[in-house]
C-alpha cells in the first residue's frame, strides 16, 4: 500500500507538492526555531556559569543578599580553611575563589598625573596557580587581542575597548581605585599584559581581570574572598547534582547560623536563571504549539482544496464500491507519507541552517552596544539530538491533523445521491 | 518724673534680658562658627571605627588654614602610614606610597567613606562656616545630657552642599552642636553626629570626642577622638602643596 501512495504522491505533484512544501518549510523554521532557542539558552547559562555564578557559588549569608552590588565587606573569611573542606567533600567539583569588585582605572602621565580615568568591574580569579582552570573557564585565551595572559603577580588583562578609549598600552603601569574590605578608599597599581574581547558588549565597556592574589592583597581581604565558585570537573551543570550537593551544604549543623555562615547556592538559584529559563521554556514551547496549530490550519485549507479538487475521484471511489472509512483512512496515510517526506526534507534542510547559525552565527553587536545583560554579540544556534526530531512534531501531527479535519467531508458524500453528482 | 525714669530702666532691663531670647536661627549659627573658626589649626587625632566584625583605629596628624586649606597624614595602621591628603578649595588630591601617585578625589569618589570610617572626603571637605551653607530656623528647646539646646533645622542655601539639610542641637551656653541628624534631598537620614565630650581650649569649647554615624552603612558608628590640638599656629605655606604629599 506504502508503495502504491508514494507512486500516487509522485506522479501527481498537484497531489502533494503544496502540502509538501508547506510541511518542508514549517519543518525546518521549527528545526531553526529550536536549535536556536536551544543555542541562545546554552549561551546565556554558559555566560552566566563562567562570569557569575559558577555551577554552584559559596557566599556569607550577608554577602548573598545583595551579591549584585559585590559588598566585599561582607565576604567569607577563613577562606583557606573553606577551600580544603569544600575540596574534600566535594571531589567532584573544581573550587575557585573570587573576588568581584568595581572602582576606577586611572592612567597616569609622563609626569604621574592623571591622563585618564574610567570605570571598571573588576574580577580577582586564580589566574597564576598550576591547577587552575579559571582561564580555561573564563575562554580568556580565545578572548585575548594582543598581548599576553598574567603570568606573574602584578599584572592584568583589560578590554580592548578600554585600552582604546583610554589610550593605554600593553606593559602601562595603571592604577585601580577601589575600596577595600573595610570599607576605605584604596588604591595599587598593577601593569597591563594583555587586552580582551569577549563579544559581550555588557563586559567589554569595563571588565578587568588580575590574579586573586594580587586583588586580595590591595582589597585587604587576607584570607578572605566575595565567592568560591565550583564548576563540574566534566563542565557540564547537572542541576539535579547541584541542587543536592547545596542542600547538603546549607544543612551542615556545623554552619554557624549567623549573617557570616557560608551558604551554598546552584547556577539556576544564584542567577535567578530558574525563573527566566522557565519562562523561557514556556515561551517556546507556546510558539512551537501556535506554529503547529497555524501549520495545521494550513494544511487543512490545502487538504480541503485537494478534497474539492479530488471530489470526482472520492466519488468514482465510493461508486466502484470502495467504503467511506476506508478512503478515509487512505487520505490519513497518504497525508502522513506527505508529512514524513515533507519532515525529513525540512529536518534535513533545518539541521543544514542550524550547523550555518552554530558555527557563523548572527552577529548583533551593533543592537548590544549599550545593552547591560551578559548575552553574546553572535547569536548562534545549537544543534542538539532533539534537533533531529522535534520537526516530526509539526511535520506529521499538522499533516495528520489538517488531513482528519478536512477528510471528514468523505463521510458527508451521500452514495445514492452519487449518479446525480455525476449527471450533473 | 521718677516714675518715667523707672518705666524707661525697667523697659531697657526688659529689652537686655530677652536680647538674647530674641537670638535668630541664623544669629545661633554664626556663634557656632565663632567658636569653632581659627586661622589655622594642628590636630592629632584617632578614628575609631567600629565595624559589623572588626574595629579598627586609624591615628592622623592634620594640619588646617582657614576653611579652604586642610592636610592630613595618617600614622596608623601599618596600612595605611603614609598616605596622605591634600585639601585646597573644592579640590582633594591623595597620596599612596603604595602606588607613590597622586590623585585626584572627584565625583562620587568624595562619598566613598574615608578609612572605612563613617565619614566620607565629602564631609572632610565640608569645612566651610554652617552660616554660609546654611539658613536656620530655630524649632524648639530641648534638653541634651542634662544641657540646653536649641534645636535648629538647617536649610542648604547653596549649590553643592553634602546634605540638604541638617537638626542641629546647639548648646545653649557653650554654642556647640551636641547631636546632628544630616539629611538627603529626599528627606532621608544620611548621617548622625553626636559629640560626647567637649573641653575648653584656648578660650573656645572644642568637641574632644565624637561619634559619626553613617545611617547607610552597617557597623555601629565612627568614634572621632581628638588627642591634641592647638589653634592659630604659624603653618608654613609648602605644607599645603602637592609637592608635600610625596614627602
Amino acid at each position: 500500500m506504502i508503495r502504491f501512495l508514494l507512486k500516487g504522491i509522485l506522479r501527481d505533484r498537484s497531489r502533494s507538492l503544496f502540502p509538501m512544501l508547506v510541511v518542508i518549510g514549517g519543518v525546518m523554521l521549527t528545526v531553526v526555531l529550536y536549535s536556536w532557542m536551544m543555542g541562545f539558552e546554552k549561551d546565556i547559562v554558559r555566560a552566566n556559569a563562567s562570569f557569575r555564578s559558577g555551577h554552584l557559588i559559596v557566599m556569607s549569608r550577608a554577602y548573598a543578599e545583595d551579591s549584585d552590588q559585590m559588598p566585599n565587606d561582607l565576604a567569607c573569611l577563613g577562606v583557606a580553611d573553606l577551600l580544603t573542606e569544600l575540596k574534600h567533600q566535594y571531589p567532584d567539583v573544581f573550587w575557585s575563589p573570587r573576588i568581584r569588585f568595581a572602582g576606577l582605572i586611572d592612567v597616569p602621565d609622563s609626569s604621574g598625573e592623571t591622563a585618564a580615568q574610567g570605570p571598571i568591574l573588576g574580577l580577582g580569579v586564580d589566574l597564576l596557580s598550576a591547577k587552575t582552570i579559571e582561564p580555561e573557564v573564563l575562554n580568556l585565551s580565545q578572548a585575548l587581542v594582543a598581548g599576553r595572559l598574567p603570568s606573574s603577580p602584578g599584572e592584568m588583562l583589560i578590554t580592548e575597548e578600554m585600552a582604546g578609549r583610554l589610550h593605554i598600552d600593553l606593559g602601562q603601569k595603571v592604577t585601580i581605585i577601589t575600596t577595600s574590605m573595610y570599607g576605605s578608599l584604596t588604591t595599587f597599581n598593577l601593569i597591563v599584559s594583555g587586552t580582551i574581547r569577549f563579544g559581550i558588549a555588557a563586559m567589554d565597556r569595563g571588565l578587568v581581570f588580575a590574579d586573586i592574589n594580587d586583588i586580595s592583597s590591595g582589597l585587604d581581604m587576607n584570607d578572605a574572598a566575595g565567592e568560591i565558585v565550583g564548576f563540574f570537573n566534566d563542565g557540564r551543570y547537572r542541576p539535579t547534582e547541584a541542587d543536592q550537593i547545596s542542600k547538603t551544604f546549607n544543612s551542615n549543623p556545623e554552619s554557624q547560623p549567623d549573617r557570616f555562615e557560608p551558604v551554598m547556592m546552584t547556577l539556576m538559584k544564584h542567577s535567578g536563571l530558574e525563573a527566566t529559563l522557565k519562562m523561557y521554556r514556556y515561551v517556546s514551547g507556546s510558539l512551537v504549539t501556535i506554529f503547529v496549530a497555524a501549520m495545521s490550519i494550513v494544511l487543512w485549507n490545502a487538504g480541503l482544496l485537494g478534497s474539492i479538487r479530488r471530489y470526482g475521484e472520492f466519488g468514482i471511489r465510493l461508486a466502484i464500491g470502495e467504503t467511506q472509512g476506508h478512503l478515509y483512512r487512505f487520505l490519513i496515510a497518504e497525508s502522513a507519507l506527505i508529512g514524513l517526506i515533507g519532515t525529513v526534507v525540512g529536518t534535513i534542510l533545518g539541521l543544514l541552517s542550524s550547523w550555518y547559525l552554530q558555527e557563523v552565527g548572527i552577529d548583533i553587536s551593533s543592537v548590544m552596544k549599550n545593552a547591560s545583560i551578559v548575552m553574546s554579540d553572535v547569536l548562534r544556534a545549537q544543534i542538539t539530538w532533539t534537533s533531529y526530531f522535534i520537526g516530526f512534531i509539526p511535520g506529521l501531527a499538522a499533516t495528520l491533523l489538517g488531513s482528519m479535519i478536512s477528510g471528514l467531508g468523505i463521510y458527508r458524500r451521500q452514495t445514492s445521491q452519487l449518479t446525480k453528482e455525476f449527471e450533473a | 518724673m521718677r516714675k518715667i525714669g523707672l518705666l524707661a530702666i525697667m523697659i531697657a532691663v526688659v529689652t537686655l534680658v530677652s536680647a538674647d531670647d530674641r537670638l535668630t536661627g541664623d544669629d545661633i549659627l554664626r556663634k557656632v562658627d565663632e567658636n569653632f573658626g581659627a586661622d589655622s589649626k594642628i590636630s592629632e587625632s584617632e578614628m575609631k571605627i567600629k565595624g559589623e566584625r572588626v574595629t579598627r583605629t586609624v591615628k592622623l596628624k592634620s594640619w588646617t588654614e582657614g576653611t579652604v586649606k586642610s592636610f592630613t597624614e595618617y600614622l596608623a595602621p601599618a596600612r595605611e602610614k603614609g598616605t596622605k591628603m591634600l585639601k585646597l578649595d573644592d579640590q582633594l588630591w591623595i597620596y599612596t606610597p603604595q602606588t607613590d601617585r597622586i590623585i585626584r578625589i572627584s565625583g562620587h569618589m568624595l562619598r566613598q567613606s574615608v578609612m572605612g570610617s563613617d565619614l566620607s572626603y565629602e564631609d572632610l571637605m565640608d569645612d566651610a562656616r554652617y552660616s554660609e551653607m546654611y539658613e536656620a530656623e530655630i524649632t524648639r528647646e530641648d534638653t541634651l545630657d542634662g544641657r540646653a539646646c536649641w534645636v535648629l533645622i538647617l536649610e542648604a542655601k547653596v549649590e553643592n552642599v553634602a546634605y540638604h539639610s541638617r537638626e542641629v542641637w546647639v548648646d545653649q551656653e557653650r554654642f556647640i552642636p551636641l547631636k546632628e541628624n544630616r539629611f538627603a534631598k529626599s528627606g532621608k537620614l544620611l548621617k548622625y553626629t553626636e559629640i560626647k565630650s567637649v573641653s575648653r581650649i584656648d578660650g573656645r569649647w572644642y568637641p574632644e570626642r565624637m561619634l559619626f554615624k553613617d545611617d547607610l552603612k552597617g557597623g555601629q558608628g565612627t568614634e572621632f577622638v581628638i588627642n591634641k590640638v592647638s589653634f592659630d599656629m604659624d603653618i608654613p605655606g609648602h605644607v599645603f602643596s602637592k609637592a608635600s604629599l610625596r614627602k
